[in-house]
């Protein structure tokens, strides 16, 4: 205001004031000077009061003063919603000092969430409407900074005048502020769209850098806008054509490359129109391939363009040797010493690695290179990328590098990489004993970090590759005695071991070298991870059982067994305990189905992780199962013999039947479980044989889930006054039947009702042909050697029925 | 840069790279208009970095890619608020950079 002179002199001290108002650069210091946090809050604190005060007094002098302070305290996180009426005033002077902090202050503390924020809305329209442009921008950049949908309504006539000044620095900005405006209110695209394809003839820079924004805005909102923009592709091409060419113009242009920004936005632009779009597609390709081809790649600006042109490219109808183009572009991108730029290239390559799978594997060794950045970001895109790229003819020398990555990587990609292994390795596996190993190096390396289906997957594996069982429990007991802290693979080798003990006392496997291990040792190693503080529960359930099953798979005797399942009979894990109450029950009362129950688990069908819950549940019951081990080389020959005597061909007996894909379920209702299927009625038991106190006893099962199979467990008992030692019993069969012998609890039964032996016998008997059985024994006995051939009589009709 | 960090949030669709490149712009700015900028300038004149910004970007986007024309239009501004300040303060007025 001319004439009026109010001013703040330093002898003259306006009598309501305690002290001069702290300027704000002294205001900044004293905060600044402050040692701890508290003395800080003090001060603002003290100078916030000052502040209030002065907003109740009204001092329109240094109002604008107060608020700059106040703008600065809210900055440190201090509340400053008191300054919000305080905008409104100084936004509402004349006074351009006033104007400029009230303008910053409304964009900083108004917030369209609260009705306050409404109140500029009159003051805005006045100052677009004064024409100083330093005003009208103010008022432009507000509006585009917080104005609400309300406002943005009220002003779009406003600003839609503004687009047409003559002023470019008017214009520009009322352009970007249509685009925020469209934003907030689609509606007005109506408004905006028209003046769109005239401005696109300016020569200026800001202008049309604001127009294509406001172009891209309307297209990406409406199909019909998109339509309407696609009949300026050509204009657009020329103008980036002649950016590019006419080169060099030092207000525009970053290290050689003139003016990146609009050429941006222009690509990016191009992108959306040219999508889906055949022919606008067609007009775009030479250009892009003469930037692609053209742009000074030595800083960054260079490679801002080249990149978005190669998102462009991608994005659009392009020629095949154009993508192969931009691909190449982003492979010499990995090789760029900015890591930024590698950075860019990775997660734009994860984008295309599955529709451009073939380029994108050209850049493979350079992808696996990048495994090894220390930046964590670039390490982990490298690692998803990785992944991505492997495939049946690279899997095995990925394998390799990311098997080697897993053991050097950071512990936060370790599950990322271990289960991305897995994966690939399921996926590309070229065999199994390859598979079986590399799951094997996983869970060495990386144990703690898998998912929790590697346990039953591996398991899985293993069970179905017969071949390879021995091979399989070589090597996992290996690992096991080295190292019993990695819990899934304790629990696979747990496993393993008690399925195929007996193949790993053989001794024998041509894949690995030659390991005598004894008895003792095995049972040594479970009991040590049974005891083990670090074997979780589930771990030493697995050893519980597995120490269980080797009771049937050992040639010695078992007592050690009993000896430890008796003891966790007390364990204070309720799941423990109970398994170790069961067996115990199984040696002391139903020994004679000990054999049965503790056969080698089926192969589950794997429909998915249903199906492997399933085989999880069966194995935690221990129940009785249904696969099919090969009978020993000495069993096969001398069955032969056998069959001669039942004059019918051998041949029959060696071969294994075929698997059998039912869960087991059968002896359910011995171990007195809740959901056991309604019992078959039991087959009564057979004498067969007595000689001198030494008794042969058959008992049968046919189990409800596989009519054509039965089971017969023979027990040996001898009540006499000598042992009884090399026992030996071979049985034969018809020939329509298949015979499988399972290796016996031992070959002695001590004198005086010592511990009996147990042997089971599968029959496969799909066509019900009458059961006939001819068996032979040897043994020991009171120094002489027995041997007793003969066939069983009144064979229960219904063990074959 | 001279210990300044700076933050910058954008969109999925965004280009990192010519991100880069604006906040390279901005630091050329601040540095063309403090001379060698350095924290403190920023500190003690938060006002007016805000001001050179909002002449750079509007709402979210890029407005001015000449610096020239930037620098020209915060010259304006400031000449616009000094003369309206001798208005108001008649001796005591050293310069615009401490009018607060």
């Amino acid at each position: 205001m001319p004439g009026q002179r109010v001013f703040l002199h330093s002898r003259t001290l306006p009598v309501r004031m305690v002290a001069p108002s702290l300027k704000l650069q002294d205001l900044i210091e004293e905060i600044r000077g402050a040692k701890t946090q508290a003395q800080e809050r003090e001060v603002i604190q003290k100078e916030c009061a000052h502040i209030r005060a002065s907003f109740r007094d009204g001092d329109p002098v240094h109002r604008h003063r107060q608020l700059a302070k106040l703008l600065y305290v809210h900055m440190l996180g201090y509340p400053a919603h008191f300054g919000q009426m305080e905008c409104l005033k100084l936004i509402a002077s004349s006074r351009f000092t006033d104007k400029r902090v009230g303008y910053l202050g409304a964009m900083l503390l108004l917030d369209e969430r609260h009705d306050a924020h409404l109140l500029i809305t009159n003051s805005i329209k006045n100052d677009l409407s004064q024409g100083i442009q330093p005003v009208q921008g103010l008022a432009l950049c507000t509006l585009s900074t917080m104005g609400s949908a309300e406002m943005c309504r009220d002003l779009a006539p406003e600003v839609e005048k503004l687009l047409l000044q003559p002023s470019p620095y008017v214009r520009k900005k009322a352009i970007l502020t249509a685009v925020h405006m469209i934003r907030k209110v689609p509606e007005l695209s109506s408004v905006f769209l028209p003046p769109c394809v005239h401005l696109l003839h300016e020569r200026h820079h800001g202008i049309l850098l604001g127009t294509i924004t406001l172009i891209t805005e309307l297209c990406e909102r409406s199909p019909a806008a998109l339509k309407h923009f696609r009949k300026v592709v050509p204009q657009l091409v020329q103008i980036l054509r002649t950016l590019v060419t006419t080169g060099y113009s030092t207000e525009h242009s970053i290290s050689g490359v003139s003016d990146p920004f609009l050429q941006v936005q222009i690509l990016r632009l191009l992108r959306i129109l040219g999508r889906n779009h055949e022919e606008s597609s067609e007009t775009m390709n030479d250009l892009l391939a003469q930037v692609a081809t053209n742009t000074d790649t030595s800083r960054n600006a260079g490679n801002a363009v080249l990149f978005e042109t190669v998102l462009t490219i991608m994005d659009i109808h392009s020629a095949a040797g154009l993508r192969v183009l931009a691909v190449n572009i982003l492979g010499r991108f990995l090789l760029n010493s900015d890591r930024n730029i590698r950075y860019v290239a990775l997660t734009s390559l994860l984008r295309l690695v599955q529709s451009d799978h073939s380029a994108v594997q050209r850049h493979r060794p350079t992808v696996v290179d990048c495994l090894q950045e220390t930046d964590a970001s670039l390490s982990r895109r490298a690692l998803e990328l990785s992944l991505a790229l492997v495939n049946s003819s690279n899997v095995r020398a990925m394998m390799q590098e990311l098997q080697a990555f897993l053991e050097s990587c950071p512990p936060d990609l370790r599950a990322d990489c271990a289960s991305g292994i897995l994966l690939a390795a399921e996926r590309f596996a070229p065999t199994k004993r390859w598979h079986i190993d590399t799951i094997l190096h996983v869970l060495t390396t990386a144990g703690t970090h898998v998912r929790d289906d590697a346990v039953a997957n591996l398991t899985q594996l293993i069970g179905g590759a017969q071949e390879l069982h021995a091979y399989s429990v070589r090597r996992l007991y290996n690992a096991l005695a080295e190292d019993i802290s990695q819990q899934p693979l304790v629990q696979v080798a747990a496993w393993c071991i008690g399925e195929y003990g007996d193949l790993l006392l053989e001794g024998n496997c041509e894949e690995i070298e030659p390991l005598q291990v004894d008895e003792e040792e095995v049972l040594a190693l479970l009991e040590k991870v049974l005891q083990s503080h670090m074997s979780l529960p589930a771990t030493r359930g697995y050893a519980l059982t597995a120490l269980m099953k080797l009771s049937t798979r050992l040639q010695g005797d078992n007592n050690r067994i009993r000896q430890v399942v008796s003891i966790y009979r007390s364990c204070l894990d309720v799941e423990l305990q109970q398994r170790a109450v069961e067996y115990d029950t199984l040696f002391r009362k139903y020994d004679h189905m000990r054999a049965a129950i503790l056969e080698k688990m089926p192969l589950v069908e794997r429909d998915g992780p249903q199906a492997d819950e399933e085989a999880k549940q069966s194995k935690e019951a221990a129940q009785l199962s249904e696969a099919a081990p090969a009978p020993t080389e000495s069993q096969a020959s001398q069955l032969l013999d056998l069959l001669d005597l039942l004059d019918r061909a051998s041949g029959d007996a060696q071969h294994p039947p075929p698997l059998d894909p039912s869960p087991g379920g059968a002896l359910v209702y011995l171990l007195d479980l809740p959901c056991a299927p309604p019992p078959p009625a039991p087959i009564p038991d057979l004498k067969v044989f007595e000689r001198e106190g030494v008794q042969l006893n058959l008992s049968f099962i046919r189990p409800p889930e596989n009519p054509a199979l039965l089971l017969i467990t023979i027990t040996a008992t001898n009540s006499s006054e000598g042992d009884v030692t090399n026992f030996i019993c071979q049985a034969a069969v018809p020939k329509s039947l298949q015979l499988q012998l399972q290796a016996p609890s031992g070959n002695t039964v001590p004198a005086r009702g010592g511990l009996p032996i147990t042997q089971l016998f599968r029959i496969l008997n799909p066509n019900k042909a009458p059961l006939r059985l001819k068996l032979r024994l040897t043994y020991n006995h009171f120094h002489q050697s027995v041997q007793e051939i003969f066939e069983v009589n009144n064979l229960p009709v219904e063990s074959w029925q | 840069y001279a210990s300044l960090y700076f933050c910058c949030a954008i969109e999925d669709q965004d280009n990192e790279l010519i991100t880069l490149e604006i906040i390279h712009r901005y630091v050329e700015l601040l540095d063309k208009y403090f001379g060698s900028v350095c924290e403190l300038d920023i500190i003690f004149n938060f006002e007016k970095a805000y001001f050179i910004l909002d002449e750079f970007l509007l709402g979210g986007e890029v407005q001015e890619t000449s610096k020239k024309n930037v620098l020209k239009a915060i010259e304006q501004a400031d000449l616009l608020q000094e003369k309206t300040e001798t208005m108001y303060h008649s001796k005591s007025f050293i310069g615009f950079k401490k009018a607060y």
